[in-house]
């Protein structure tokens, strides 16, 4: 599945909720599977701080592709996490690096992405991408 | 007074003034408990921006159109109007500021300038950034020594330890009426008694006390009194500084420009007297005018009834939420109103706050700009409900129901 049909999907399976709370309620059961990241892990370069809750991001680069793991105190956000990492991951460094997260709006979230929101998301989407640039110039 | 024999307090009447409350969010009818942060408008106050903006917008001070004398009396009517609100002495004593922030602001640069190395200002362990950070400022720009009065478990502040940081090295105490994170009220007037038996002066941080009751300076014997007028029903960007005349004389002006001065040569400036001493270029003529206005519509309320509304609110929402488990009430002073922070073990407060709101509840998340007390209870931040004279029993049992349904979905 490329990056388009990722999100595609995603928005597929929020249309079937009838108000905010269904959608919160998936959000958070998603938060609650996220595989957590390694407490040895939430070092302090991971870590982007939100006004309010904090994020971990582990980045990492192999065969080609971008393999992320994150973590957030706030569970919300933990699952808002989860999905971006399900688009995001096992992508292309190129991919990462210019990926249009459209899917964020579609679904209603997009609030969480704003600026003031200050949970870290915003901060972690650019360190996401910060990351695949790294690795775009380390293969050429 | 023909003022004194109209007030009133009636919470349908009153709520009918607002027309932000009449509103719905996400499909639900808007409950809003983010009266800390900021108030909504009475309709008396957003028809006096509308008009002014509409007919009346001039500069003032200087102009001799009728328009600008217009603005002038009415600005200055406005000043006169809060003066006699807060049972200032004079309307000179009334220096409009950009809100509370700045009015501390002000104090820690000018008053700070009287100051000397060693000097030592005692604020208290909850205060709110805007009563810490100046102060800071102000020991590294000149020597002084900031000290802090610590709080017990329960939030209320410790006089013992208050009275054993005073000394004559105090020259001044600076120290919130009402805790924006607690809801604690501070003994002010006895706080001030003993600072000025000492010497030292006292600024009170009113951000949090004058729309829940009735200030009177003169009664307090408070040396400054800082407050903003959007937590008071007024509009955001203005606020008002209160200190007593002979303070503000003997201090030197806090910003350069037009307004402030009495004659400008290259050589030598004088500056202008009191307020505009410290009122330098065009201020916020449609905020002071409408402040004023926000002032006219207090005056109509019964604030004895108002005060003790807002505290049954608080009482009856703490009484519900305390027996959720695993929920903890953060501030649990003796005298508290209209605040009621709360955190759940395990649960992050901006979870609950996202939730609350899809729900159509306003409330805040966070350390509310008081990190040093979010340190001392050991937790990340709280969920703070918090009340003004305009919200219903009906809209906390909706909020409670809401925090409980937030609650079953997070754990």
């Amino acid at each position: 599945m490329n990056l388009t049909e990722k999100q595609e999907e995603i928005i597929q399976e929020f249309e079937i909720f009838d108000d905010w709370m269904e959608k919160y309620e998936y959000i958070i059961d998603l938060g609650k599977d996220l595989p957590q990241i390694d407490e040895d892990k939430k070092t302090e370069d991971r870590l982007i701080e939100g006004c309010q809750s904090r994020v971990w991001l582990d980045a990492n680069y192999a065969n080609g592709h971008m393999h992320f793991t994150a973590d957030s105190d706030a569970i919300i956000t933990k699952g808002i996490i989860g999905l971006l990492i399900r688009v995001l991951d096992n992508e292309a460094p190129e991919t990462v690096a210019t990926a249009d997260l459209f899917f964020i709006e579609k679904i209603g979230l997009q609030e969480h992405l704003s600026p003031t929101r200050a949970n870290g998301l915003l901060g972690m989407v650019k360190r996401l991408k910060l990351e695949a640039i790294k690795h775009i110039s380390t293969a050429s | 007074m023909s003022e004194l024999q109209q007030k009133r307090f009636n919470v349908r009447e009153i709520r009918d003034e607002f027309p932000a409350l009449r509103q719905q969010i996400y499909g639900k009818n808007l409950i809003y408990f983010d009266n800390g942060a900021t108030s909504q408008k009475p309709k008396l106050v957003l028809d006096a921006i509308n008009q002014f903006y509409s007919k009346e917008n001039a500069n003032i001070h200087r102009g001799v159109h009728f328009m600008s004398q217009k603005a002038t009396t009415e600005y200055e009517a406005a000043r006169q109007r809060i003066q006699q609100y807060i049972g200032a002495r004079k309307s000179e004593e009334i220096i409009f500021t950009k809100g509370t922030t700045d009015s501390i602001n002000l104090v820690a640069f000018s008053f700070g300038h009287l100051l000397s190395a060693g000097d030592e200002i005692l604020i208290s362990a909850m205060e709110h950034h805007s009563n810490i950070v100046p102060w800071q400022m102000l020991c590294e720009r000149q020597g002084c020594i900031l000290k802090v009065a610590p709080i017990n478990q329960r939030g209320e502040l410790r006089m013992d330890e208050f009275e054993r940081l005073l000394s004559k090295k105090t020259k001044l105490v600076s120290i919130t009426h009402i805790s924006n994170t607690l809801g604690t009220v501070n003994p002010v007037k006895e706080i001030i008694e003993k600072a000025h038996a000492v010497g030292a002066k006292v600024l009170i941080d009113g951000a949090q006390s004058i729309q829940h009751m009735h200030i009177n300076v003169k009664e307090l014997n408070c040396d400054f009194y800082a407050f903003s007028s959007h937590k008071v029903f007024g509009p955001t960007g203005i606020g008002v500084l209160y200190g007593k005349e002979d303070l503000l004389d003997r201090m030197p002006p806090y910003q350069g420009g037009g307004d402030m001065i009495s004659r400008v040569t290259f050589e030598r400036t004088t500056y202008n007297e009191l307020p505009f001493k410290f009122e330098a270029g065009t201020p916020h003529i449609a905020g002071g005018i409408c402040l004023g206005k926000a002032f006219e519509f207090l005056s109509s309320i019964d604030m004895a009834a108002a005060e003790k509304h807002e505290r049954e609110l608080a009482k009856y929402a703490e009484d519900m939420l305390d027996t959720f488990e695993g929920l903890q009430i953060i501030g649990e002073a003796k005298n508290k109103t209209s605040v009621v922070s709360f955190s759940v073990k395990g649960i992050h407060p901006f979870d609950i706050g996202t939730l609350l709101d899809k729900q159509g509840i306003a409330v805040r998340t966070g350390h509310h700009c008081t990190q040093p007390l979010m340190d001392f209870y050991q937790i990340p931040g709280t969920v703070r409900a918090s009340f003004a004279f305009y919200n219903t029993k009906e809209e906390i049992d909706t909020f409670v129901a809401a925090v409980e349904r937030s609650l079953s979905m997070l754990k």
